[in-house]
């Protein structure tokens, strides 16, 4: 009987520790960032004019047979800017990057590009960012890493830190072009 | 006397007032549809659908960009001839379920949906057992009679 009570004087403390545990990891939570249903999926369709070169086009065909990563990025985005070296450091490291400018002005985009050295192989334009509703986009910068087989395998949403980099998207891509063969 | 019939024709009339600043927050920036129907419908889906930028606002009520571009993407959709369960599916294919404010019925969200009850059973069960019991006791104590 004795030990029955003392079992139910622990109740509280059970609650309370579970709170404790859900409160903390609503803490750590992002509430910003979405997890995106895409990931697994086959690239969603794009079809947007070049930033170079309006007159031609930018399709999913860009990334057939190469691992790619797709960066939403605009030039007016302050946190762009505070992503870009890490841009550089993949590109550097071989990584090859498709870029959208997302709901900006074609010459201020240009200007940034050859302002800060441009770490995109292709730049597509989504002028009224009504494109990029396709793949999902909700802000800039947004950034997907794509199989050879066009699948989207990772997403990260916000500026990515060097160390994110380094540490997961440079492995992903190494790993993405061994694992998934090009047919 | 009088201020507590103040203060009962002030609370009477908040909820007009607060009615008032919701319209005035309606930030539309397109003329209403020129089908009733479509505009009915319309009104219902982006006061269903959440902005993921600003997230405790419906794309309705959102004065961020991205609300305005959804917006235009449910109009899009329904010239289209789309359903509303098609055009909420066009959407949470690409967003998620968190872009519906009305979370829908699933496993995962089991949990959320019956979770509430789930407690509210339990603490009746719980109190229920408690009375019992505190009543045995006093029986037990008094003997048999009314129970105060």
């Amino acid at each position: 009987m004795k030990r029955a009570r003392y079992a139910i004087l622990g109740i509280p403390f059970v609650i309370l520790a579970g709170l404790v545990v859900t409160f903390w990891a609503g803490l750590l939570h992002h509430p910003s960032i979405i997890p995106s249903p895409l990931i697994g999926k086959p690239a969603p369709a794009l079809i947007l004019p070049r930033l170079a070169h309006p007159d031609q086009q930018v399709t999913r065909a860009v990334f057939r047979n190469h691992v790619t990563l797709l960066n939403v990025w605009a030039s007016w985005c302050v946190s762009c800017q505070y992503e870009y070296p890490t841009l550089l450091w993949l590109q550097r490291h071989g990584v090859r990057i498709i870029g959208v400018d997302y709901k900006d002005r074609h010459k201020p985009a240009l200007d940034y590009l050859r302002q800060h050295g441009d770490p995109y192989v292709e730049v597509a334009y989504d002028r009224k960012g009504l494109a990029t509703i396709n793949w999902g986009v909700y802000g800039v910068p947004e950034t997907f890493v794509l199989g050879p087989r066009g699948r989207i395998r990772y997403k990260y949403v916000g500026p990515i830190p060097l160390s994110v980099a380094r540490r997961t998207i440079l492995p992903l891509v190494q790993h993405l072009r061994i694992s998934e063969p090009v047919s | 006397m009088i201020r507590a019939r103040t203060l009962m024709l002030i609370l009477l009339l908040l909820p007009a007032v607060l009615a008032d600043v919701k319209v005035a927050k309606a930030i539309e920036n397109h003329p209403p549809l020129a089908n009733p129907v479509l505009e009915r419908r319309y009104q219902h889906l982006t006061e269903e659908i959440r902005c993921l930028v600003c997230q405790d606002q419906n794309i309705a009520n959102s004065p961020a960009p991205l609300a305005a571009n959804l917006r235009y993407e449910v109009r899009r959709l329904l010239f289209t001839g789309a359903s509303n369960s098609a055009i909420k599916r066009y959407l949470t294919r690409r967003y998620g379920d968190f872009v519906l404010y009305k979370p829908p019925v699933q496993p995962d969200t089991w949990l959320l949906w019956f979770g509430p009850f789930a407690l509210l059973l339990t603490g009746m069960i719980t109190v229920g057992f408690l009375v019992r019991r505190k009543s045995r006791l006093y029986e037990r104590e008094h003997g048999e009679g009314r129970v105060p």
